[in-house]
């Protein structure tokens, strides 16, 4: 497959990016001032993120929609309020997490952001359950802009009057040079901020008015620091098709008229687990020195016996010390249990960690 | 000191004596990015020349780092294991990994000379 570029490909180069190849797209790891400087200035000020890369996957349809999302997805769709968003996933028979997505019900039908990797199989599952009658389509004339940090709403709301009154998790259609833009409150570094689904006609135009206020140009090198301080799973790295919400730590996210009822798939499985417990279960870790458990990193009890693997794991600027998440043995999950990590065959110690490691509360 | 030579590996030495100095060249933490953290070697370890013998890690990934000459390490710099984000301050200075009791000077010679480091730097672009 030929190597694909958002919009901004150009704009990124000419800010000084270093580009990585990521799930078929040449995509900016960083840019001049590097990945601890981008990260703390989401932190302090704010940053933009492309991740135009990512699925923008549109369906429109009746009632019967409802029915037939509902059956790969375990939100509450059919209370979803127009405007409100969920973090939800897409299931397999065996309750195996096949993406993990965040759903805006429109007033059609759905919007759908689904990881860049994962979006075409993400498409083919999910037509299994649609009808005729129901329509789709993946939107590559979008552009999607993450705008993240303490400032993104007094920058935003100059530009685009009317986004400072969203609440968390909702979004609404905005005016932006003669165009509709599509504007939600949300992000996935921790901080305040906003997804902003653009024309790719009227991007460039929209990220010189961000550069003009200073928000700097964050790369996927502190996308990842930030998401992991925040105690965001990644998908390939902390979630997989093996493995199941209640594993990933993420029962949260099945709402609970569904944990009820049911009629998802794996749900029988789903069910079990969530009344029993599961096996392993996704945990936060904090190495007590330096020392970096990077992903497959072997964790093992304070007694040597192997209890689980690191699926992510940096050093956390805003925390300052390494940061990690991974899968443990139910058993040693408790915060503050003590394990032993081994990187390049010694063992270093560190502890069951609360998640997130960095903490602020979004606007509600 | 004796001029610093340097070598493909991005490692530079100078040379007291039969005493070697050895740190990453400016142009390796540059390449790296953001340094946060660093092991250096014990006293007593015997290394050989492009044998492993010292660890940094950048927020991006972990590298090994190693001797480019062959010895017995006489001391580690724990200040940077300690303050892993000095290495990107002073690469070159303040900032070596580890000294190392050399045995043959030979080694040293035929390392490469500043102008010749920079020449392999253009054309070894990464």
């Amino acid at each position: 497959m030929e190597v694909q570029k958002t919009a901004l490909y150009n704009y990124h180069k000419n800010l000084g990016a270093k580009f990585v190849p990521f799930a078929g797209y040449e995509m900016p790891i960083q840019y001049k001032d590097g990945i601890v400087k981008e990260h703390i200035s989401t932190r302090t000020h704010a940053g933009f993120f492309d991740v135009s890369h990512m699925g923008q996957f549109f369906l429109e349809g009746d009632d019967t929609l409802i029915e037939a999302l509902e059956k790969i997805i375990p939100a509450d769709l059919k209370n979803l309020k127009i405007n409100h968003s969920k973090y939800s996933f897409l299931l397999n028979n065996e309750g195996g997490i096949i993406d993990d997505l965040i759903i805006t019900r429109t007033e059609k039908g759905f919007c759908i952001i689904l990881n860049a990797a994962c979006k075409e199989n993400d498409i083919k599952q999910i037509s299994q359950f649609l009808k005729k009658n129901h329509k789709h389509l993946l939107n590559n004339d979008l552009s999607l802009i993450a705008l993240q940090g303490p400032k993104s709403v007094e920058i935003l709301e100059k530009l685009i009057p009317g986004v400072a009154n969203l609440r968390f998790m909702t979004g609404s259609n905005f005016e932006y040079e003669g165009e509709k833009l599509y504007v939600t409150r949300s992000g996935y570094t921790g901080e305040d901020g906003f997804e902003i689904s653009i024309s790719n006609t009227k991007v460039e135009k929209l990220i010189d008015y961000l550069i003009s206020n200073e928000v700097k140009p964050i790369g996927l090198g502190a996308r990842d620091t930030l998401r992991l301080e925040a105690g965001l799973c990644l998908y390939g790295h902390d979630l997989n098709e093996k493995i199941n919400p209640v594993e990933a730590n993420l029962k949260w996210a099945i709402a609970k008229k569904r944990k009820e009822v049911g009629g998802f798939n794996g749900w029988e499985k789903i069910k079990n687990l969530l009344a029993n417990g599961s096996e392993k279960i996704r945990v936060g870790i904090k190495p007590d020195g330096k020392v970096i458990a990077r992903e497959n990193t072997k964790i093992f009890s304070s007694d040597n016996n192997e209890i689980g693997f690191v699926t992510s794991g940096t050093f956390g600027p805003s925390v300052n010390a390494p940061v990690a998440m991974g899968y443990v043995k139910s058993e040693f999950s408790e915060i503050g249990t003590s394990i032993q990590l081994e990187v390049r065959g010694k063992k270093y110690g560190g502890k069951i960690s609360e998640l997130p490691f960095y903490k602020k509360s979004y606007v509600k | 000191m004796s001029e610093k030579k340097f070598s493909k590996k991005h490692e530079w030495v100078s040379l007291d004596g039969d005493v070697a100095t050895v740190g990453i060249t400016k142009h390796a933490t540059e390449m790296l990015g953001d340094i946060v953290f660093v092991e250096v070697p014990d006293a007593g370890k015997a290394v050989e020349k492009e044998g492993q013998a010292a660890v940094v890690e950048s927020t991006k990934a972990a590298s090994d780092v190693y001797s480019p000459i062959s010895g017995e390490i006489t001391e580690g710099n724990k200040a940077i294991a300690d303050d892993p984000g000095s290495v990107n301050t002073d690469p070159e200075g303040a900032s070596w990994f580890f000294k190392l009791k050399i045995k043959d000077k030979g080694e040293y010679d035929s390392l490469m000379s500043k102008d010749e480091y920079d020449k392999f730097c253009k054309e070894n672009p990464s």
